[in-house]
């Protein structure tokens, strides 16, 4: 019943049959594309022209558009192509495509040195909205900060302790191996180098100062940035996809209060947690390579750890982590209730999320060290 | 006449025997048998939590059943290899109750994406099958240039359907189609199903808590129930039926609305 799909040029006195036979479907669509193109050409001949499908053995809504599309393209002024044969079964489908208008408009969008310089002048612009985001998002939570503080009561606490487990208990791990061999990597490289100068012990200095000071906290907030800040974008992202945060909001709830602030709160506190942790990592790494690696004995390290580093080196350290936090949080939160409908969006956002926390955290560092160095600590 | 129905019988065009499906310690489907023919529009009905999708996600393949077999189009989809599988695959098309467009494309993307995948066509026909696809469903041409967030609930349903046929199946998995639209709409849909059933020679698998469309548009009715198929037939045999949830739900009161 079925087979290849033909199309056969059959003149019949001054008219001109084209016979279409065999199984007019979706899987002889490339062929059939080629033979309606092919008769296409016909188009503009004197003779009327009629279609004749009584021989196709099945039709479906590829066969019957390219019928029509052959159809149109026949008729041209005063000659008009005709279907004939056109069974029963398949008339209300051919029909059904001759209500379709022609090929929509495609708009294609073209690259244009003027349309590249727009884009620039865009995204310089949206620098200014993005900043202007951020210190909304600041002073939203600062105000449910206050809120709180006023009726304690409020403080979602379950979902405060739950994101604490998630970002701060359950990042242990991890974080601890990054940062020792961080401090191991560091320890190594520092002996290597000094051992030329008959400096090995100043590797005691470096390291103490290098973790404690910078590395601890600025590599864990970098962590901590692209583990929580953007998990933090996608489910708060997902929640504005799918209403939630909407459905909140006519329950009369803040989002910001029931959303944002446990997760700032979990991550301003988390942070210096793991800065700690990491920082001591850092050192219990340094000073093992310092001793297999480097022939410096434990007690020989602690002594001169304790002389080279002060108390002011850990606090610059860990003063710095719950601002990063909150820069942290502040970020992927503003991310996350910017996704818009689609799951492109999504995945645009959580990367912005990243990048940015992890550009903020450095600016941030550097602000650090600057108004540390002024005030001679 | 006679004989093609017949054969119609002989030859079921799905084909469920003895499957088993379980999550955990719960049994949804309990060694269920359902035969859907060639060319009829099924309604299929039961209680909420039933199991109704996930039998329809059994027979599409995206729920692993403990017990039994499932052929589609004579292919047993268990022995079947990948290539058989494809084909099997490329004949049919789902509609999902949420429409699952996918978000990133335009509702143009949405319906080439399965001919972009399986026909080497140029994309001018691609584009004028989008439009008449977008026509059939009762959609204006305007709309194929926007993404599914700018779409209201009823044309994510029409632009979904609109891309199940895009390869123009044999068969349609519709998993409540009309939910979530007002009664014309939904009216419309069903008109729609129809038409496309008679146009298209489709059948039609369609899961369905609206009464109107089980008046309206099935041919034949399968019921749900304890994960077995408690009755099929005509709705004549359904309002007949004296199982307890079936007379409840042929002649509740808002059934009774419906018939008068």
């Amino acid at each position: 019943m079925s087979g290849d799909p033909k199309l056969e040029r059959i003149a019949k006195g001054n008219a001109l049959a084209l016979c279409a036979t065999g199984t007019w479907t979706a899987s002889f669509a490339p062929v059939l594309e080629r033979m309606v193109a092919d008769a296409e050409k016909l188009a503009g001949s004197p003779q009327s022209i009629f279609i004749d499908v009584s021989e196709v053995a099945k039709l479906d809504t590829f066969g019957a558009w390219l019928i029509e599309r052959l159809r149109r393209s026949l008729t041209q002024g005063a000659v008009e192509a005709q279907i004939a044969g056109l069974s029963a079964n398949y008339s209300s489908l051919v029909d059904e495509v001759r209500r379709v208008r022609a090929t929509p408009v495609v708009d294609t969008t073209t690259i244009t040195i003027t349309g590249m310089l727009e884009q620039i002048g865009r995204a310089v612009a949206g620098i200014a909205g993005t900043v202007a985001g951020l210190v909304d998002m600041l002073g939203a939570v600062l105000a449910a900060c206050g809120r709180v503080l006023i009726h304690p009561r409020s403080l979602r606490l379950t979902s405060t302790v739950h994101h604490l487990e998630q970002v701060c208990w359950r990042a242990v791990p991890i974080i601890v191996l990054i940062t020792f061999l961080i401090g191991c990597i560091i320890a190594q490289q520092g002996i290597f180098h000094f051992r030329r100068f008959g400096a090995d012990i100043f590797v005691v200095d470096m390291l103490g100062v290098l973790v404690l000071r910078e590395i601890g906290v600025l590599l864990v907030a970098i962590m901590v940035a692209g583990r929580s800040g953007s998990a933090y974008t996608a489910e708060l992202g997902s929640m504005k996809m799918r209403e939630e945060i909407d459905a909140l909001r006519t329950m009369g709830f803040d989002p910001i209060e029931v959303l944002v602030l446990p997760r700032m709160l979990a991550l301003v506190l988390a942070l210096p947690i793991l800065a700690f942790l990491g920082a001591m990592a850092a050192l219990y790494g340094g000073g093992l390579v310092a001793w297999l690696y480097g022939g410096v004995d434990p007690e020989a390290f602690l002594l001169r750890l304790r002389d080279s580093i002060s108390i002011d080196h850990f606090i610059v350290g860990m003063v710095k982590a719950p601002v990063m936090a909150a820069v942290i949080g502040i970020v992927a939160c503003v991310e996350g209730l910017a996704v818009q409908g689609s799951a492109e969006s999504l995945g645009q956002h959580t990367t912005a999320s990243v990048v940015k926390g992890i550009f903020f955290v450095i600016v941030m560092d550097g602000v650090f060290a600057i108004f540390f160095a002024s005030i001679g600590m | 006449m006679a004989q093609e129905i017949q054969n119609a019988i002989q030859d079921p065009i799905i084909r469920v025997r003895d499957i088993t499906v379980q999550f955990g310690a719960t049994r949804v489907l309990d060694g269920l048998n359902l035969d859907v023919k060639r060319g009829e529009i099924l309604g299929f009905v039961g209680p909420s939590g039933a199991g109704k999708s996930v039998l329809t996600r059994t027979i599409i393949g995206l729920v692993p059943k403990v017990a039994g077999s499932i052929e589609v189009f004579g292919v047993d989809l268990d022995s079947s290899n990948t290539s058989q599988r494809r084909n099997v695959e490329r004949r049919w098309g789902v509609l999902f109750q949420q429409g699952a467009l996918f978000s990133s494309l335009t509702v143009r993307q949405n319906i080439q994406f399965p001919m972009r995948e399986y026909l080497r066509v140029s994309q001018r026909l691609m584009d004028e099958i989008t439009m008449a696809k977008l026509a059939m469903v009762g959609l204006k041409p305007e709309v194929a240039e926007r993404f599914p967030s700018e779409l209201s609930g009823g044309m994510i349903k029409r632009v979904a359907l609109a891309r199940a046929l895009s390869l123009d199946p044999d068969l349609v998995f519709l998993d409540e189609p009309t939910s979530g639209l007002d009664p014309i709409g939904a009216g419309d849909f069903d008109d729609l199903v129809r038409t496309l059933q008679r146009t298209l020679g489709l059948t039609v698998f369609m899961v369905t808590h609206d009464l109107d469309s089980l008046y309206t548009a099935c041919d034949r009715i399968a019921v749900l129930g304890n994960g077995k198929i408690i009755a099929a037939g005509s709705i004549a045999d359904m309002q007949a039926s004296q199982h307890p949830w079936l007379r409840q739900y042929f002649h509740g009161k808002r059934a009774r609305a419906v018939v008068t």
